[in-house]
C-alpha cells in the first residue's frame, strides 16, 4: 500500500541552513547535507530544500550545493526558492534534484508549468501555492505570503495541474508558524477536487496535528520544519505513532 | 566491472551515478554503442514522457542496440517501460524486450502515485537478502499488469508488476537509487548477478 510521506523542509541561504537547527549529533549545524543524511537515516520519506538567498551570489551556490546533496542521500529530494525558467530547472535536475518546486514565477508565467512537464514530466514539477483566507477566501499569496494576488485557491490549484503539475505543496499562511494544526478543510477541498497528490504545509505542532492532516486533510504528505529541526517531534516515533492509528507509514 | 549508464538524454542519470559510488563502483554515462556493447553491466534509465524518450532513444540509434545486448541489463522507471512493446503514453511502441503493454492507472486513483509502497512476491537474485513487503520510492502514471515475466509486485489499485526479467534483460519500475539502503542493495544484487 502507498504511504503518507513526512517531508522535513530545509531552507538554505548562501548554501547553508538557516534558522537555528538544534541538533546536537551535528558537528556542524549549518551543513545541510549533514543534516539531510541524519534525516534520511530516521525515516524521513523526502526532503525539501528551500533557497531562501536574496543574491545571485547565493544562488549560484546552489545547484553545486544540490550535488553535494545527491552525492551523499539516497531518498527524492525536491528543490524550490527563486525558480523562474527551463534553464534554472535543467541545471537542478542535472545536478541531482528529483524535482523543483515552482511558486511566483508560475503565478507570473503559467506556461512555465507545461513546458517544464513537457521536458522533463509532471513527476518533477511541484507548484508551491501559498494562501490565506481574506474575507472567507483562501487567496493565493506571492513573495512568501507577503503580496496577496486575486487568484483562489482552488481555482489556481486545478490550472497548474492541468497545466502538468505532478504535485501540490500547499502552505496555509493562516496556519504557518502557529503549531496549531494544518489547514485540514481546505486540504482536504483541494484533496477531493484535485487528481494530482497533495502536500500539506504549514501548522504542524504536535503528532496529533499529523494525524489529522492526513485522516482529516486526506494529504498525500505532510510537510514541517521547526518541530523537526528543533526535535520537538522525531520522524521514527511519529511514525510509530501514526502507523499505531491506522495510517499507512513506511517504518 | 564496467558499468555503462546509457545517455540519452533523458532523466536524473546523477542519482544512479551516486547510488553506485555510494557501493564503490565508478559508471560511464555513455550513448556510444561500442562502449555499451563492452561493459560488464548496462544500466538503463530513463525519466520523463515514453513517446519523447523513446524519439531520443531513436536518434541516437540506441534502441536498435538495447535488444541486442548480452551482458545484464537493468532498466529503470520508464527505462523499463521502454524494454516492453507499448507504452500508451504518448501511444508509443517500445522496444519490445517484454511481452506486455503499458497502461495508465485508473483516474480513480492520485495520479502520479509518488511515494513509497511495498513490494512483494519477490523472485530471482536481484532481490536476494531482500524481505517481502519491503518498500521501494515510485513516481509513476503508467505501469505494467501482472504477467509472466515479473519478478516483483505491488499494488494501487490493482496488484502490477514492478519488476520484470527475461534472459539477461531486468527492469524495475522503482527507483532503487532512491530507495534507502534497501534500494542500494537492489542495485548491489544488480552488479553481483551472475
Amino acid at each position: 500500500m502507498l504511504t503518507k510521506r513526512i517531508i522535513p523542509c530545509l531552507d538554505i541561504k548562501n548554501g547553508r541552513t538557516v534558522k537555528g537547527i538544534n541538533f546536537v549529533e551535528l558537528r556542524d549545524a549549518g551543513d545541510p547535507v549533514e543534516l539531510a543524511k541524519i534525516y534520511a537515516e530516521n525515516y524521513a520519506d523526502e526532503l525539501v530544500f528551500l533557497d531562501i538567498s536574496a543574491t545571485e551570489e547565493g544562488r549560484k551556490t546552489l545547484a553545486q550545493l544540490v550535488e553535494e546533496i545527491a552525492k551523499h542521500i539516497n531518498i527524492p529530494f525536491t528543490v524550490g526558492g527563486g525558480i523562474a525558467s527551463v534553464e534554472d530547472v535543467a541545471l537542478l535536475l542535472k545536478s541531482g534534484a528529483d524535482k523543483v518546486s515552482i511558486n511566483s514565477a508560475a503565478v507570473k508565467n503559467p506556461k512555465l508549468i507545461s513546458k517544464i512537464a513537457q521536458r522533463f514530466g509532471s513527476q518533477c514539477v511541484v507548484v508551491a501555492i501559498d494562501a490565506k483566507q481574506i474575507n472567507g477566501h483562501w487567496k493565493v499569496h506571492l513573495v512568501g505570503g507577503k503580496q496577496p494576488t486575486e487568484l483562489d485557491l482552488f481555482e489556481w490549484a486545478k490550472e497548474v495541474q492541468e497545466l502538468g503539475a505532478g504535485e501540490i505543496l500547499f502552505t496555509s499562511m493562516d496556519n504557518d508558524g502557529t503549531k496549531e494544526g494544518f489547514a485540514n478543510e481546505a486540504l482536504a477541498r483541494l484533496s477531493n477536487e484535485l487528481h494530482i497528490p497533495i502536500i500539506a504545509s504549514g501548522g504542524a505542532g504536535t503528532i496529533q496535528h499529523f494525524e489529522d492532516t492526513f485522516k482529516l486533510g486526506k494529504a498525500d504528505a505532510a510537510l514541517a520544519a521547526s518541530v523537526f529541526h528543533f526535535k520537538e517531534i522525531e520522524i521514527p516515533y511519529l511514525k510509530q505513532e501514526l502507523k499505531s492509528k491506522g495510517i499507512s507509514i513506511r517504518i | 566491472m564496467k558499468i555503462a549508464l546509457i545517455d540519452y538524454g533523458a532523466g536524473n542519470v546523477k542519482s544512479i551515478e551516486f547510488a553506485l559510488e555510494r557501493l564503490g563502483y565508478s559508471s560511464e554515462l555513455t550513448s556510444n554503442a561500442k562502449t555499451i556493447k563492452a561493459a560488464d553491466r548496462v544500466i538503463f534509465p530513463g525519466v520523463g514522457e515514453a513517446s519523447t524518450a523513446m524519439k531520443m532513444l531513436k536518434s541516437t540509434g540506441l534502441d536498435l542496440v538495447i535488444p541486442t545486448l548480452e551482458q545484464p541489463v537493468l532498466g529503470i522507471c520508464l527505462g523499463m517501460q521502454l524494454m516492453c512493446n507499448y507504452c500508451e503514453e504518448g501511444d508509443t511502441n517500445g522496444l519490445n524486450i517484454f511481452d506486455v503493454k503499458v497502461v495508465k492507472f485508473n483516474n480513480q486513483l492520485k495520479v502520479p502515485q509518488v511515494g513509497w509502497n511495498t513490494i512483494f512476491d519477490l523472485k530471482t537474485d536481484l532481490f536476494k537478502g531482500i524481505e517481502e513487503n519491503a518498500y521501494m520510492y515510485l513516481v509513476h502514471s503508467f505501469y505494467v499488469p501482472l504477467h509472466q515475466d515479473s519478478i516483483a509486485n505491488s499494488s494501487y489499485g490493482v496488484d502490477y508488476s514492478v519488476a520484470l526479467h527475461k534472459n539477461n534483460f531486468y527492469g524495475v519500475q522503482f527507483h532503487p537509487e532512491k530507495s534507502g539502503k534497501i534500494g542500494e542493495q537492489i542495485l548491489k544484487n544488480f552488479i553481483e548477478i551472475q
